[in-house]
């Protein structure tokens, strides 16, 4: 197939499309609307339904059940849309039901701006609402892995039978770039558990009420065990002249981008900088990142941020090498030359 | 060849519009593209603006701060950029709209007279195919040829009574272009 050039929302919403998705529950907000305005054409046409709810609680709620009916669901929000799905996110994630939930995230807190940010790591990847659970966490970097990471998204979803999140931002959902769809898209996995009417069989039963102390955390164990196959199985990493790097940069999502373009200046004057890529942020990809990190006298995090991502980073590093951090917040996107000031301010440092 | 472009005017000057169209045309010569449009709260009717990054190799930061190249086609717009751009860098300006005064600045500009150009051709709409055509002429960044079979794929198909037209003021760029080379 030929590459189109579609912004990074439409791409995403025509992966979902095309990876058979025929349900999709919403409520408009800036930046990721054009994922809704998309879908509303399309859907009808395909006999898929769109609905826009009154809000975002309803539609996380009708995701829950169109989750429970086993069908390709999803919804797309940006930040404060996300916060009140939480409740609803919990309760797909304790149901095990598959369904995949978009933030295209924007400055924050509270109502916060519509600019690009990645504020939201925390939220997405240490558990969005009440209770001991896991969302699996995708970061594209470019409009090509919105749609590939949303098609990636409804296969964990199913063969996990847990909730999965696309975590991308303000400018991934608004800048256009060529794309080719995967023709193969993800066959949908059988689902014996799904309630669609329980005629000639037993009632499956979907959610879960389990009032005995015992038995609930039972209920946990089985969720435990199941995070930890994810972890084992499911991290997913890039890295970028990472192997003879001095100075190794992290970043995620569309802050990689800048970061890429920082160490490829770094390079050219003569610095050994390298960059490494979580796409999973949870499953967190910590040995890849220790092992990027394996010949590196520092590291740089930079995110959109103010230092959220730099946790995880810490723990993979173990304080084995000094760990410097370049954030901005409240929309603002670090550009290539502010990261290369300061791989150049930590080379400095390093030469002592 | 790496190219890193801001494209600037008022909200209606066909901006975006001029970005796409040049971003596909990159896209179908087999280079590396990424556009970003302006977003926001400023956009509705205010200045509009949009980066362009068409390269040979894979791109890294698709935002542009710094542009090697500006097209600008109201003084707002170019007020606003012209600082921005690189040492050595290019300025295609909007004469008709523009005073293109930049003391002490390593820049080189071009002015064309692109409103003006495109009211000779009977269309004010078109003024953003002039510049596009100055600024391939001058860049050679994309060919025409490219450009007009882009037209087809990026307008959608009850426009295409107009790509006549654009072609006629993409040609009209390139024209007065060649005489200031």
């Amino acid at each position: 197939m030929a590459k189109v050039l579609m912004g990074g929302n439409e791409a995403l919403a025509e992966a979902a499309l095309r990876a058979g998705c025929r349900h999709f529950f919403g409520y408009p907000i800036t930046p990721q609307s054009e994922i809704p305005e998309y879908l509303a054409k399309k859907m009808p046409q395909l006999d898929g339904v769109y609905l826009q709810a009154e809000s975002e609680i309803a539609a996380i709620n009708m995701v829950y059940g169109a989750a429970g009916a086993g069908v390709r669901v999803f919804t797309a929000s940006s930040g404060p849309g996300i916060s009140l799905m939480s409740e609803g996110i919990s309760y797909i994630a304790g149901a095990e039901l598959p369904c995949v939930i978009v933030n295209i995230m924007r400055g924050g807190p509270g109502l916060g701006n519509i600019a690009p940010s990645q504020a939201d790591y925390n939220q997405a990847t240490k558990g969005i609402g009440h209770g001991d659970f896991h969302l699996i966490v995708l970061a594209p970097n470019s409009v090509q892995e919105m749609a590939d990471l949303t098609m990636l998204a409804f296969q964990l979803a199913e063969e996990y039978r847990n909730p999965a999140m696309i975590l991308s931002d303000g400018l991934l959902g608004q800048m256009m770039e060529p794309v080719e769809f995967n023709e193969n898209p993800p066959k949908e996995k059988d689902k014996p558990w799904a309630t669609r009417g329980a005629k000639g069989r037993d009632p499956n039963i979907i959610n879960r009420l389990l009032i005995e102390a015992e038995a609930l955390q039972k209920h946990n164990l089985k969720l435990q065990e199941k995070y930890q196959l994810i972890k084992e199985t499911q991290c997913r990493c890039e890295s970028y002249l990472a192997e003879d790097a001095d100075i190794l940069l992290a970043a995620f999502g569309s802050c990689s981008r800048m970061a890429k373009s920082a160490v490829e200046m770094a390079r050219s004057r003569g610095i050994k900088a390298g960059l490494v890529r979580p796409i999973t942020l949870w499953p967190f990809p910590e040995k890849e990142v220790a092992e990027a990190a394996k010949g590196a006298k520092a590291c740089l995090v930079t995110e959109m941020n103010e230092g959220q991502m730099l946790l995880d980073i810490r723990l993979a590093l173990k304080g084995r090498i000094p760990i410097h951090f370049l954030g901005k917040s409240g929309g603002i996107i670090p550009t290539p030359g502010e990261i290369l000031e300061e791989i150049e301010r930590i080379e400095v440092n390093l030469r002592g | 060849m790496h190219h890193e472009l801001i494209i600037a005017g008022f909200g209606g000057q066909g901006i975006m519009f001029a970005g796409q169209l040049l971003t596909y045309t990159g896209m179908m010569e087999d280079r590396h593209v990424s556009y970003i449009p302006s977003y926001g709260p400023e956009m509705r009717g205010g200045t509009a603006n949009c980066s362009v990054v068409i390269s040979e190799k894979e791109i890294g930061s698709p935002i542009v701060t710094d542009p090697g190249i500006l097209v600008t086609l109201n003084q707002p717009a170019f007020d606003k950029f012209a600082p921005t751009v690189k040492d050595g860098g290019l300025i295609i300006y909007n004469s008709t709209l523009i005073n293109g005064e930049l003391p002490g600045e390593d820049v080189e500009t071009l002015a064309v007279p692109a409103s003006k150009i495109a009211d000779e051709l009977g269309n004010p709409r078109i003024t953003n195919m002039v510049m596009l055509g100055a600024l391939i002429k001058k860049t050679q960044m994309v060919s025409l040829e490219t450009i007009l079979d882009s037209l087809e794929k990026v307008l959608p198909e009850h426009r295409h009574n107009l790509i006549p037209l654009n072609k006629q003021a993409l040609e009209a760029g390139m024209e007065y272009t060649e005489d200031k080379l």
